[in-house]
């Protein structure tokens, strides 16, 4: 499997990474060294295998459905960029 | 008193007890170390002013006569821990003056025990690497030297902030974190001794996740009782972290005897690495004499699928990575880039992104991509997550059949020198987590212990692995390890 720039600049989109097009030549022969070494697990035999989804069986955990916390717009704006009217701003989405 | 700053844990709460010193005096002495270590750059937020309140509180806490050991007892937070109104940035640029409205629940645990935050520590940039080279806030530095060679060398990665600051006794003791090595390699490039615990033994809560089915915090500290002392204050159930564990914790402490005979202490094959330098080797072994002769059983274990645990972890961490680090977005916190006349949301999030995080975060969160996206899902990492099932496996059986711990070397080499790796590829530096890794991958307890030095004086350490939830019986052995090896260097001042 060989990455080309072609992909490389898809995955930089789908990742929402913005990269300089005379970068991509470079990031595609990184991801080839990257995805060459993870290439060995090829030659596992997972016949049969389950995939790991926790490494100790549990369930996970419910609760109640009910409503824990809230009530504190200010503490959870409080960090943002771009806050107005207790709202996250953001450039316009919706023509 | 003197020499206040290299007390241990338990040496400080045994002399707060008797009154022959107070947390305030431990205090004020850690912090005008930190203040002449500069050059170490490894505490890189200050909170004087919270540290000393907080030495007060303790004092009047153990005057009163009811103190937890941790009481007064002086930490350095790895900046990776949200704390309440102090910077927390995961060493990233992405999170550029991020001050929580929270405490996360260990940090949280350990101030309501009476421990006392003196600021926070350097780190890789969302502990993603093993040389502390990745941080928005420059290298931090090991306070080990190669003899009178004035090279500056990395105190290891991720949490090498917290390793350099506890080895240069900046600090009583650290908080790390571990995903693929990074509380036990930097704590072997330090000579300190660093724990990380069982999965879902410490809560994950206001811990900025990088890969959250690998995260565990730990303690590190300046000896193996101090690591019991400590994890006791962080470890419990915590109903705000759906995968940490619902089990009593045991008084580690009290667990800590000495007394190995009859243990079955497993040697991997598989972990004699070809290629591996020979001081190494001589170090493994002597730790297998100091075990025999302290009463344990050895026994040559296999551990077939060992040499695919890093293939597997550079699948599986940069996929939960990529949607972990989906948050940071330019919205809710942190960076946003300027924008230009006509950008809208997608250029605002690429723009962010781009000037946000480092390359090497950029790198591993454009393979996670890469690995979940469509097509790829099944031939990666699908096929990972199978022989992660197949690593535990081997661990599973090699316990079933009676080995209590497995030692190996915790890292195949001394420290290296800071910008050594800078032309090396990606996969060379991932190579620094190769005895670590697995651990991880199985969930299981693992340790670093310093034994040893290397021939131009550098410390060298060796790692046990424990069986799920035995922690106090792990750091029992490892105890014995430390007696029996009996470190007692400390780098010489330089800075």
């Amino acid at each position: 499997m060989s990455i080309d720039t072609e992909t490389a600049r898809r995955v930089a989109h789908l990742a929402r990474i913005a990269v300089p097009e005379e970068e991509l030549p470079a990031l595609a022969g990184e991801f080839n060294a990257i995805l060459g070494f993870i290439e060995q697990l090829s030659e596992v035999d997972v016949e049969g295998v389950e995939p790991m989804v926790s490494v100790t069986p549990m369930r996970l955990k419910r609760r109640e459905d009910v409503v824990t916390d809230g009530s504190q717009p200010q503490a959870v704006l409080a960090n943002a960029p771009d806050a107005r009217e207790g709202f996250f701003a953001v450039p316009k989405v919706v023509e | 008193m003197s020499d206040l700053t290299k007390l241990t844990i338990a040496g400080a709460r045994d002399a707060l007890r008797k009154g022959e010193t107070t947390s305030v005096e431990i205090t004020e002495a850690c912090l005008s170390a930190i203040e002449g270590a500069g050059a170490l750059n490894a505490f890189v937020h200050h909170t004087p002013e919270i540290a000393l309140e907080q030495a007060k509180a303790a004092d009047a806490r153990i005057k009163a006569g009811d103190a937890p050991a941790m009481c007064g007892i002086p930490l350095g937070v790895k900046d990776l821990f949200c704390t309440k109104g102090v910077n927390s940035q995961a060493a990233s640029a992405i999170l550029g003056g991020f001050k929580p409205e929270y405490e996360s629940t260990v940090t949280s645990q350990l101030f309501d025990a009476g421990a006392v935050m003196l600021g926070k520590l350097n780190m890789d940039e969302f502990a993603m690497g093993s040389s502390n080279e990745t941080s928005t806030y420059g290298n931090a530095v090991n306070p080990w030297r190669r003899g009178n060679d004035d090279t500056a060398l990395t105190p290891g990665g991720s949490s090498g902030g917290s390793a350099s600051a506890v080895a240069a006794d900046l600090c009583l003791a650290a908080t790390g974190t571990d995903t693929g090595g990074s509380i036990r390699q930097p704590a072997a490039f330090t000579g300190i001794t660093g724990l990380k615990p069982t999965y879902g033994r410490v809560s994950r809560w206001g811990i900025i996740a990088f890969a959250s089915s690998l995260d565990q915090a730990g303690p590190m500290t300046k000896d193996v009782r101090d690591c019991a002392i400590m994890l006791q204050a962080m470890a419990g159930h915590d109903p705000k972290d759906s995968t940490s564990a619902e089990l009593a914790v045991p008084d580690f402490e009290a667990m800590l005897t000495g007394d190995i005979k009859g243990k079955v202490i497993g040697i991997p094959k598989e972990y004699r690495m070809e290629g591996m330098p020979e001081e190494i080797e001589a170090l493994w072994a002597e730790g297998i004499e100091m075990l025999k002769a302290a009463g344990a059983e050895i026994r040559d274990i296999s551990l077939p699928h060992t040499k695919y645990a890093l293939p597997a972890y550079y699948v599986i961490a940069p996929a939960e990575a990529s949607s972990n680090l989906a948050r940071y977005d330019g919205v809710r916190f942190g960076h946003r880039a300027k924008l230009a006349q006509g950008d809208g949301i997608v250029e605002m999030y690429e723009k962010t992104r781009a000037e946000g995080f480092g390359a090497e975060v950029k790198r591993r969160v454009m393979v996670g991509t890469y690995v979940l996206s469509a097509g790829y899902y099944d031939a990666y990492y699908n096929r990972a997550r199978k022989v992660r099932a197949l690593i535990k496996r081997d661990f599973d059986e090699v316990f079933a059949a009676g080995v209590d711990a497995i030692l190996t070397p915790a890292t195949p080499s001394a420290a290296f020198g800071l910008g050594e790796m800078a032309e090396a590829d990606p996969v060379q530096m991932y190579l620094n987590d190769v005895f670590t890794v697995t651990v991880n991958l199985a969930g299981l307890p693992g340790i670093a212990v310093p034994t040893g030095t290397s021939a131009n004086g550098l410390p060298l350490g060796l790692q046990l692995i424990g069986r799920p939830w035995e922690e106090g019986d792990l750091m029992n052995t490892a105890y014995a390890l430390e007696q029996a090896a009996g470190f007692v260097a400390k780098p010489g001042k330089w800075w």
